[in-house]
C-alpha cells in the first residue's frame, strides 16, 4: 500500500477503505468475497460493525438506533433474515450513565421494531480520552430463506436499479448537528431498519442484488457492482428521489447526495419494476418515495448519471470522503 | 430581503436546449476561457463540453485556490509541532513533498477542518491557531472579517497564514501573455460579487475581448456562452448574473478587504510571480500574520519538468495534451497543481469528460 499510516480516509467507505480490505485484511483472513454479511453454512448469515458517530444523539436517531439498525441491514440485503445481535460497548470514563441507558433503550426499541433479540454482550471501560464517548459493536445473526441467493453475479443488462428513498439525508443531518449549521427545522437522519423493504422486494419482483447505501453512497455501491460485473449503469438525474433541505445544504458546500451515506436506505437491482413492487414499497414508511432512478446496460462501460439536459455524467469511484469546498 | 432564487428555473431543458441550439448555428471556431474553478465543476457536472458544438471550445482558466497555492505550504505547516492549524477542507489532500495534511494529522499534527474561518478563532481560545487563509475575493472579505474579530477580541494566539490571491491581476498576466489565444472570458459568478464588474472593465480596452460574468447554472452558462459569440465584434463586459453581481460590487466586502489587507506581488502556482495579485496585512494587523509570527518560508514548488499546469492554466493545451495526464498523474496521486484539488482543470477534466 502506499501509505504506512491510517488516515481519516480508510474509514470512509470509498476506494481506500476497499484497498484496506483487500490488502490487509481480506489477503490473510479466508474472506472469499467482500460483502457485508457472510455465511456459515447454506441458512446462517453472519455480520458485524463498529459504530462511532460523533454528536451520539442527532435529530433522527442516535448511536443506540444505528448499531441495531447498520447491523440489521447488512443481514438482511444479503437476503436473510435478522434474529440475534450480539454487541460490545467501549465506554469513555466519565461517560453519564442515564445517557449510557438512553442508548441501551433505543437499542431495545429498535431491536424490537425488527423483531430481533439482543442476546449477549461486553463491556469495556477506557480511560478518559481514549475513546469519544461511547463505541459499540454489533454482531448479528440471521436465517436465510432457501432458495434467496443475492449477488452481483445474477445482475443482467436491461435490470433496473431501485432506492428505497430520500439520498443523503443521514450526511447532512450529521453535518448540521457537528458543524453548528443551524438549519431549522434541523435535518433529520434516515436511520431505519430495511428487512421489511427487503422483504417487499422478495415477494414482487425478481431480486438479483441489494446493499445497503452507507459511507460512500450510492455511486459507490454502483461501481463496485460495475467492477464486479463489467456492466454499465446508468442513473436517471430527474428520477433521484432528493429532499430540497439537502440538496440545498449540498448546493451550498459543494457535496453530491449520490456520494453521501445514508441509515435507512439501499440500492436495490431487481429484473423488473413492478406496480406491485413500487405501490408496496411506497405504502411503507421507509419506503414512501421509493424510486426506480436507473438502469443496467451494455450501451455504456461505467456508471453514468444521465443529467437533466441529457447529457452523460460519470460518476467515478473516489477514493474518500467527499470534501466540502471552498467557494 | 429579495425572495429566494428558484434554482430549478435555471435548469429548465426546453431553453437551455433552445440556446445549445442556437449555438450549434454559429460557426466560427473559438475558444473561450472559463476563469472560475467553480464554472469548470458546473460544466462538467452537467455535462455542457458535450452538448456544446466542436467549434465552441472551452478553456480552463486559473480560478482554483488550492491548485495556484504552492505546494511548500504544505511542508511549512507539517513542520510546526504543538499549533493548531485550521484550513478549508480543499487544502486537506494536497499533497506536499513528504505527506498531506491529513497524513500529518494521522502522524499527531493538530489539523481541523473548517467550514468559516470564524472557527478558527473559537479554536484559537484553546491554544496557538494558524488559520490557512487561501483564496480568491468570494473567501477574502470573510477572512478580513476573522482578523478584524481577532483584533476586537485581542485574541493572541490567533494567526492567518495569508495566501489569498486576486483575480483581475491574474487576467492582466495572463492575457498579456502573447501565446495566450483566448476570444472571449467566462468571468466569475463569486468573485464577481464582491469586486463588481467594473473590475474587468480593462479588458475589451487593453486586449479586445469580451467577458462576460455568469452565475453557476446551466442557463446561466450557455448564456453566457451565446453572449460571448454575440459580441466578438464588438468586445464589452456584460453581467448575465444581475441578480447576483452589480457594477460597484460589494462596497463593503471591499472596505473591509482594504482595511485588513493592502496589495503587493504573489506567488501563484504554475504561473509564477504576478505583481499586485497577492495580500498582505496591513502593519496594524501585523500581530495576526503567521509568516512573520513562525517564520514561515514560501517558495515556489519545484516542478515536475513534465507537468504542463503552467499551459493548462494559460490555455494553451487541454489537461488530456499533458504526457503525464492520467498515467502518472491522477487525482490520487497528482503530480502537478491543476490535478490536487477537484476544482482543478486536470482533476475536473479526469472527472468528467474522460
Amino acid at each position: 500500500m502506499k501509505d504506512d499510516i491510517i488516515i481519516l480516509g480508510h474509514g470512509s467507505g470509498a476506494g481506500l477503505t476497499r484497498r484496506l480490505i483487500r490488502e490487509v485484511f481480506a489477503s490473510r483472513f479466508e474472506m472469499p468475497t467482500l460483502d457485508d454479511a457472510a455465511c456459515v453454512d447454506h441458512r446462517i448469515a453472519v455480520t458485524t460493525d463498529s459504530y462511532v458517530v460523533d454528536p451520539l444523539f442527532f435529530p433522527g436517531g442516535d448511536i443506540g438506533r444505528l448499531s441495531v439498525t447498520g447491523t440489521i441491514n447488512d443481514l438482511c440485503v444479503c437476503g436473510s433474515e435478522p434474529a440475534y445481535l450480539v454487541a460490545g460497548f467501549i465506554i469513555e470514563e466519565g461517560f453519564s450513565i442515564a445517557r449510557l441507558r438512553q442508548i441501551v433503550d433505543s437499542m431495545q426499541e429498535t431491536a424490537m421494531e425488527a423483531g430481533v433479540k439482543i442476546i449477549a454482550g461486553d463491556t469495556k471501560v477506557v480511560e478518559r480520552g481514549k475513546c469519544d464517548g461511547v463505541f459499540i459493536t454489533t454482531t448479528g445473526i440471521g436465517f436465510r430463506p432457501a432458495g434467496v441467493e443475492l449477488s452481483t453475479r445474477n445482475i443482467e443488462a436491461g435490470d433496473r436499479i431501485v432506492v428505497n428513498g430520500s439520498l443523503g439525508d443521514h450526511t447532512v443531518a450529521i453535518i448540521n448537528a457537528r458543524q453548528n449549521l443551524g438549519l431549522l427545522p434541523a435535518p433529520q437522519s434516515d436511520c431505519a431498519p430495511l428487512h421489511e423493504i427487503v422483504r417487499i422486494l422478495l415477494n414482487t419482483t425478481k431480486l438479483r442484488f441489494a446493499r445497503d447505501a452507507t459511507r460512500g453512497g450510492v455511486a459507490t455501491i454502483l461501481n463496485e457492482i460495475y467492477e464486479d460485473t463489467g456492466l454499465g449503469l446508468i442513473l436517471d438525474e430527474s428520477a433521484l428521489p432528493v429532499k430540497q433541505s439537502t440538496s440545498v445544504v449540498c448546493e451550498l458546500l459543494g457535496l453530491d447526495p449520490l456520494y453521501l451515506a445514508n441509515e435507512g436506505k439501499m440500492v436495490a437491482i431487481v429484473s423488473a419494476a413492478t406496480d406491485e413492487m413500487l405501490s408496496q414499497l411506497q405504502a411503507h414508511r421507509y419506503g414512501w418515495d421509493s424510486a426506480v432512478i436507473g438502469e443496467v446496460t451494455t450501451e455504456v462501460k461505467g456508471v453514468y448519471l444521465r443529467t437533466s439536459l441529457g447529457s452523460l455524467r460519470p460518476l467515478l469511484m473516489l477514493d474518500s470522503d467527499p470534501l466540502p469546498r471552498i467557494c | 430581503m429579495t425572495a429566494p432564487v428558484n434554482l430549478n428555473h435555471f435548469r429548465q431543458p426546453e431553453l437551455i436546449g433552445k440556446i445549445l441550439q442556437d449555438l450549434h448555428d454559429f460557426q466560427r471556431p473559438v475558444s473561450f476561457m472559463e476563469v472560475c474553478g467553480s464554472h469548470t465543476m458546473a460544466i462538467g457536472h452537467w455535462g455542457l463540453r458535450k452538448l456544446l458544438p466542436r467549434n465552441i471550445r472551452l478553456i480552463s482558466g486559473p480560478g482554483c485556490p488550492v491548485c495556484v497555492t504552492p505546494a511548500s505550504v504544505i511542508d511549512e505547516l507539517s513542520r510546526l509541532k504543538g499549533i493548531t492549524i485550521a484550513t478549508f477542507g480543499d487544502l486537506i489532500r494536497v499533497p506536499g513533498s513528504r505527506q498531506t495534511l491529513e497524513q500529518a494529522r494521522a502522524r499527531g499534527a493538530d489539523v481541523h477542518t473548517v467550514y468559516s474561518p470564524l472557527e478558527a478563532l473559537e479554536l484559537s481560545k484553546q491554544g496557538e491557531t494558524i488559520f490557512v487563509g487561501i483564496g480568491f475575493e468570494t473567501t477574502i472579505p470573510g477572512i478580513a472579517h476573522t482578523v478584524l474579530e481577532a483584533a476586537r477580541l485581542n485574541l493572541a494566539d490567533f494567526s492567518v497564514l495569508v495566501l489569498c490571491k486576486l483575480i483581475p491581476p491574474a487576467l492582466k498576466a495572463l492575457l498579456s501573455d502573447p501565446e495566450v489565444k483566448i476570444d472571449g472570458l467566462i468571468l466569475p459568478g463569486h468573485v464577481s460579487v464582491v469586486t463588481g464588474t467594473q473590475a474587468y472593465e480593462f479588458i475589451p480596452d487593453k486586449f479586445g475581448i469580451g467577458g462576460v460574468v455568469t452565475g453557476f447554472e446551466p442557463l446561466d452558462i450557455v448564456l453566457g456562452i451565446k453572449k460571448l459569440t454575440n459580441q466578438l465584434g464588438a468586445p464589452q463586459i456584460s453581467n448575465e448574473y444581475s441578480r447576483m453581481v452589480s457594477r460597484e460590487g460589494n462596497q463593503v466586502a471591499q472596505a473591509m478587504m482594504a482595511e485588513v489587507f493592502s496589495t503587493g506581488a504573489a506567488l501563484w502556482r504554475g504561473l509564477g510571480e504576478i505583481p499586485d495579485s497577492g495580500l498582505q496585512l496591513r502593519s496594524k494587523y501585523s500581530s495576526f500574520d503567521a509568516l512573520a509570527k513562525y517564520g514561515l518560508n514560501i517558495t515556489a514548488d519545484q516542478e515536475n519538468t513534465a507537468c504542463q499546469c503552467g499551459s493548462v492554466l494559460k490555455g494553451k493545451i487541454q489537461p488530456s495534451e499533458c504526457p503525464l495526464y492520467a498515467n502518472t498523474c491522477t487525482p490520487a496521486n497528482p503530480v502537478g497543481p491543476c490535478m490536487v484539488s477537484s476544482e482543478g482543470s486536470c482533476a475536473a477534466f479526469y472527472k468528467y469528460e474522460r
